[in-house]
């Protein structure tokens, strides 16, 4: 195999395998920016992917499938905000509650269907729209051609959705609104902003969005139940960590994707990139479970750096994690 | 008079109750002179495909044979490995009368070799899936074995991958890559063993075959399996074979244009365009032997059923169905290497490797069974198969 090759294979694979991260980023980050801490998006992605994956075949469409995705989100969402912003409970455990149950009705849904659980084959034109797209010339560039004009066309929501929160949180009249209230919510408060409704709308668009990351999931494994982890698969998990490793910004998300895909793709990439390059070998030398752990260890190492090093631009919310009660203030 | 009627009302509601309780007690002692089964689940019962599935679609089918209830069956499932936990299921089981328990996952072992030590469950067979400890080499001479029966049982599937090595080999062109996606290589007999089998499967017919293993770490990962299967897609492997539970694999397979070998269950309806036949276990066929005896002649179960290691010949292991995918010819060629095996003639770690002659018939070589760095491996034994194989076959491209 060639080098050339080989990198277009990592390259592909960087992106394919982990595009889902960036939904679960930019969701949290509309939820953290609006000062709450959502710890249920493991939870919400499994349960947003068996959602969408459900509608998305019964209805034999792409489009009903992210609707689908994304109001699945929502609901949980809306639980969310319903017991954080109006009956103030504590955001931390509420968001890992959300994920335990997530993750338990996937399960629950997944083994109840059994054998009447829907094929993705059976679904022609909702799998016909996942599949890459060809974009001739562009997709035949050695080396990125493939990673970057020849995914599935769910690769480039991800990225489009990233952009547009991007613009939204920086650029728009509700986007300062909301980050007026992740900050200091009294404030925005007195300034006469609707805190209430500020918080269930990007929490709810924010939970949605993880919804179609979990959807990508479930459509990138075939849309096969196999009982023993859910499409998901910690990734939730990694989005939380690659919110701080991305400062909030949506679009410096899209970048911290490919950073944190790079080494998460080693592991199931280092025999084709040894392959062409043997002077990577030692790659095939480090134990597998050290790989496994990789992931961990990776967002360990970001928690560590970026909160040792006090970034001049610090774009954290100030309020995060608070819940915001006007008789308080 | 509320009062009295009051009292009224409870004396009935008491004689209802005690009459009741009769009634459940008289029921109690119906059921227990039933034979009981108990099992110990690593998933859950309800589970559609997998490990657990596989034993209890196999639990399930033996006691039907033996004409046994399904209510018959007690289970505790989504028991972890922790000695405690299955401690606690084990006395569960007991505590519902059962007569036979067993464990699949092999982690419950040291808790299951215990609880058969306890005087109280003298009179309960212990039977443990994929482990190597039992009654009769830890019990004194002058003990009985039959008062603490456990015995563990596990099968020769490396048989079956041989065979499905050579639909693999006879699909590739020759020389070809072919990828093997396994949870672990050479840590684990079970593994490695597996993917020598295969490998010398595929060299029976496709000699130049280089076999790469992309390895896990996890035994359960359904991500990283289709992720392995594209790794070795991509390498330009022309058959993915697999040792890990989901389809994913043979659906990468599918998708990709390649071939492929499942594990576990018939993999076709996944990837019809791409399966070939799956190594598959039957272990109805080890639950109606141990079963059976265990309900018509416990005293003697150790001697009956023992440490038990079933393949081809007794039909605990096979291969699936072979697919339309096949190559012409590759069933005629299995059919005679499965005659070898089943006849005693032959086996997969006899030192002797087999080939096909020019009108397809098979034939013993003289060529020695070789270890990838080329030393001689020998003939191996059942214990090493079982227990400490931890070198690759030449053909098997190393990694490490």
């Amino acid at each position: 195999m060639s080098i050339v090759d080989a990198l277009a294979s990592f390259l592909y694979a960087v992106i394919a395998y982990n595009i889902a991260l960036l939904y679960g980023t930019v969701g949290e980050i509309l939820n953290e920016k609006s000062g709450s801490l959502n710890l249920g998006v493991e939870g919400i992605m499994a349960m947003g992917g068996m959602g969408g994956y459900l509608i998305g075949c019964a209805t034999d469409s792409m489009f009903m499938g992210l609707l689908g995705a994304f109001l699945v989100g929502g609901i949980f969402g809306l639980i969310f905000s319903f017991l954080t912003v109006t009956l103030q409970a504590n955001q931390n455990v509420i968001g890992l509650t959300i994920t335990t149950f997530g993750i338990a009705l996937y399960f629950f849904i997944g083994r109840g269907l059994g054998d009447k659980f829907p094929a993705f084959a059976d679904s022609p034109s909702f799998k016909a729209a996942f599949q890459p797209v060809d974009m001739g010339f562009l997709s035949d560039i050695p080396i990125i051609g493939k990673a970057l004009f020849s995914q599935s066309p769910l690769v480039y929501l991800a990225i489009a959705i990233a952009i547009i929160a991007g613009v939204y949180l920086k650029r728009t009249k509700a986007g300062l609104r909301t980050r007026a209230v992740g900050e200091n919510p009294a404030a925005a408060d007195s300034a006469g902003i609707n805190i209430t409704a500020v918080k269930y709308t990007n929490i709810i668009c924010g939970t949605g969005i993880m919804g179609i990351g979990g959807l990508y999931l479930g459509l990138y494994m075939g849309g096969s139940f196999e009982g023993s982890a859910t499409w998901t698969n910690g990734m939730g998990w990694i989005a939380i960590a690659l919110v701080i490793f991305a400062n909030w910004k949506p679009i410096a998300a899209i970048l911290g994707t490919f950073v944190f895909g790079l080494f998460f793709t080693l592991d199931t990439q280092k025999l084709v990139l040894v392959d062409a390059m043997p002077f990577l070998s030692f790659l095939t030398k480090i134990p597998t479970q050290l790989y496994s752990a990789l992931p961990f260890i990776i967002t360990a190492i970001v928690l560590i750096v970026t909160s040792i090093s006090k970034r001049k631009n610090n774009n954290e919310p100030t309020a995060i994690g608070l819940n915001y009660f006007r008789e308080e203030r | 008079m509320k009062k009295k009627l009051t009292v009224l009302m409870l004396v009935l509601v008491m004689i209802v109750a005690s009459l009741g309780t009769l009634a459940a007690f008289t029921g109690c002692t119906d059921t227990e002179s039933e034979f009981k089964v108990g099992a110990i689940y690593i998933n859950s019962k309800s589970d559609t495909s997998g490990y657990t599935y596989a034993h209890h679609n196999g639990i399930v089918k033996a006691m039907e044979q033996l004409g046994l209830d399904v209510a018959q069956l007690k289970i505790v499932d989504n028991v972890p490995e922790d000695y405690t936990k299955v401690t606690n299921a084990i006395d569960t089981l007991a505590g519902q009368g059962c007569n036979i328990i067993i464990g699949i996952s092999f982690g419950y072992i040291d808790a299951m070799a215990d609880a058969a030590k306890k005087p109280e469950y003298s009179d309960i067979i212990f039977s443990h899936a994929t482990g190597f400890r039992s009654s009769l080499d830890e019990l004194g001479e002058d003990e009985d074995p039959y008062t603490a029966a456990f015995n563990n049982y596990f099968g020769r599937i490396y048989q079956a991958r041989y065979l499905s090595g050579i639909a693999a080999g006879l699909k590739a062109t020759q020389g070809a890559k072919i990828g093997y996606v396994s949870a672990y290589g050479t840590q684990y007999a079970e593994t490695c063993s597996g993917i020598n089998a295969f490998a010398l499967g595929v060299q029976s017919v496709n000699p130049t075959a280089q076999i790469i293993v992309s390895e896990l770490g996890t035994w359960g990962d359904e991500t990283k399996e289709r992720q392995a299967a594209n790794e070795l897609i991509s390498l330009g492997c022309e058959v993915i074979a697999q040792h890990c539970d989901s389809a994913q694999p043979q659906m990468a397979a599918e998708e990709a244009g390649v071939y492929g070998c499942g594990y576990n269950s018939d993999m076709t309806a996944a990837a019809p365009n791409a399966h070939l036949t799956a190594p598959i276990w039957n272990w109805d066929v080890y639950y109606k032997l141990a079963i059976g005896t265990a309900m018509n002649e416990p005293e003697n179960y150790m001697e009956k059923v023992g440490i038990y290691y079933g393949g081809l010949k007794e039909g605990f292991v096979d291969i699936s169905p072979l697919s339309k995918n096949c190559t012409e010819g590759t069933a005629d060629k299995i059919a005679q290497v499965k005659e070898l095996i089943i006849n005693g003639e032959w086996d997969v770690f006899t030192d002797v490797k087999l080939s096909f002659d020019a009108e397809g018939k098979v034939v013993l070589t003289d060529s020695p069974l070789l270890k990838a760095d080329g030393t001689p491996a020998g003939k191996v034994d059942d214990g090493v198969i079982k227990g400490s194989m931890n070198y690759f076959v030449k053909g098997v491209v190393v990694n490490e």
